[in-house]
């Protein structure tokens, strides 16, 4: 081992601000149902505050010993509307309420997973946890709820669509004193994955084991750096330096996966080659942009300048652990974002080009506050359009927009922590409500058909 | 087991030897010393067995962490593993 390399390491993690940016324990709850609610509840909290009582202080030991800084632990659970299809209430508030119980009790920051799965069509289940969603992002503080409304197989339902539209809406309605910060904790997808263990979408798949430790690794900052050097230098070699600094970057997940895994007597996952920014100086993907050559994100050459840092962020984190799923690549959230917030503010950066620029990155739509005078059907609008994106093109993409109630165009909003701030971004004026008020459900593409 | 001290901070005397002395009370032998002063700048890597220490490896983390707070310089201390694995294939 050399000086230089420990030098380098460490450099990595005090200037660059590498770390991991979350462990997140996924835990089946097929076993907890019940057709009574209390129990049902005891059951769920029980198994979570069980499975998970040794994750925080395993993510602590683990930054100690390694020096590498883990920012986030978090659980993630079998969509409720599955977990929780045979409890016989018309509400699932009082399971979101004891999830959020039991992720105060084992101290995790999120809990994924108040969500289902609809691209197809809704089953009562499915229509009551939607139904819920408002009022159990109002009263609970770390429950996180996601609906899937397509898939490239199954085309996109519009009935759900539309409904959503309406639900954020709601959202926004009943949190409007804290600046519609439920919507923050709503993710609407299409094609979205059973192993991510990023929130606000994350959930535990059906097709997932009982327990599993999935990671999410991060680190703009450390890209950024390593981008400063070649700085003005060509593609090939731009494109090399991303591959081997995101190998580098991954492989400090895998040493902190299979460790966590090793200490807790749960399987290892996969780890999600992510770059996820925060609001920190210096942690931005629009910063990365810049040192590219970009003047601002959202300039011409940003949607290029994207797709190269997508793919080889994937090319290098592949050779370095052999099981990666999640949502990998980089994800373009406004609020959690410096860079991308300031571009807002100067008008490079439009939702039009955000979503354009969707097609190539990791997600979608992230983190976008809009005015709270925004119709429902705008809303759906803009996730029909987001989810044709996925559905079209093989890929996941989701919408987190936040109508924040009371505010418009220009002005700006505070969420706190990790959420960031962002100001309120324009929207598109003209109607599509003859259009999403068709209801119903898209077929499928033509590449749909394979098998 | 091993594990690698790092310490960075402006260059005085007795450096060395208070981190020696905390090694030596906590049974942690010193397999390898580096270290390069550039400009007023102290720069020391240690590589240390700690397959045997007296108190958890995470104590020692803490405690190298503080004898570094009172003579003004920063010391880490981690497990080898976080090098080995970003560096080796």
């Amino acid at each position: 081992m050399s000086l230089v390399e420990v030098q380098e390491t460490n450099k990595m993690i005090r200037e660059m601000n590498l770390d991991v940016r979350t462990i997140t324990m996924g835990i089946s709850l097929m076993d907890c149902a019940h057709p009574d609610m209390a129990t049902f509840n005891r059951n769920v909290y029980d198994k979570i505050t069980r499975s998970a009582e040794k994750l925080v202080k395993t993510g602590e030991d683990l930054e100690r010993q390694f020096g590498v800084p883990i920012v986030n632990k978090r659980i993630s659970v079998t969509p409720i509307s599955i977990a929780a299809g045979a409890v016989k209430t018309d509400s699932y508030v009082p399971v979101a309420e004891a999830l959020d119980r039991a992720a105060k009790e084992v101290g995790v920051n999120f809990i994924g997973g108040f969500s289902a799965l609809v691209q197809k069509g809704c089953t009562t289940g499915d229509r009551i946890l939607i139904d819920s969603i408002p009022e159990a992002l109002a009263v609970t503080e770390r429950v996180c709820a996601s609906v899937n409304v397509g898939s490239s197989r199954n085309g996109i339902n519009m009935d759900a669509v539309k409904l959503m539209g309406d639900i954020i809406i709601q959202t926004a309605e009943r949190t409007k004193d804290r600046d519609s910060i439920g919507c923050a904790k709503l993710v609407v997808f299409c094609n979205a994955v059973e192993d991510n263990p990023f929130m606000a979408g994350a959930f535990h798949g059906v097709g997932e084991r009982e327990c599993v430790i999935n990671v999410g690794v991060s680190g703009p900052g450390v890209i950024k750096r390593a981008l400063e050097e070649v700085r003005g230098q060509d593609f090939e070699t731009l494109c090399e330096t991303i591959k081997r600094t995101a190998f580098k970057v991954t492989r400090v997940g895998q040493l902190v996966a299979q460790e966590a895994s090793k200490r807790m007597g749960v399987p290892f996952g996969i780890i999600d080659l992510s770059l996820a920014p925060t609001p920190l100086i210096g942690d931005s993907i629009a910063e990365i942009f810049q040192v590219m050559g970009l003047e601002e994100a959202g300039a011409p050459g940003t949607t290029a300048a994207l797709a190269i840092l997508n793919d080889n962020v994937k090319k290098g984190g592949v050779m370095a652990s052999s099981y990666v799923g999640g949502l990998s690549g980089a994800f373009i959230p406004v609020s959690e974002d410096h860079g991308m917030i300031q571009a807002v503010q100067r008008g490079a950066l439009t939702l039009e080009k955000l979503e354009a620029m969707t097609c190539v990155c990791s997600v979608g739509l992230d983190m976008i506050a809009i005015p709270g005078s925004t119709s429902k059907e705008t809303i759906a609008g803009i996730i029909a359009d987001e989810a044709a994106i996925g559905m079209v093109n093989n890929k996941t993409t989701a919408v987190r927009l936040i109508p924040v109630i009371g505010k418009e165009v220009g002005e700006m909003v505070e969420f706190g922590g990790l959420l960031g701030y962002a100001p309120v971004m324009a929207v598109n004026p003209f109607s599509c409500a003859g259009f999403v008020n068709r209801g119903g459900r898209i077929p499928a593409p033509i590449h749909s058909f394979k098998n | 087991m091993k594990g690698i001290i790092t310490v960075l901070g402006k260059d005085k005397v007795g450096i060395i030897a208070k981190v020696c002395t905390y090694l030596a009370e906590h049974n942690l032998n010193i397999l390898d010393i580096s270290q390069t002063i550039v400009q007023d700048y102290f720069n020391m890597m240690m590589i240390v067995d700690i397959s045997a220490p007296t108190g958890s490896f995470e104590d020692i983390v803490e405690d190298l962490k503080q004898v570094g707070e009172e003579i003004g310089v920063e010391i880490k201390l981690q497990h080898e593993d976080i090098f080995n694995i970003m560096h080796r294939i």
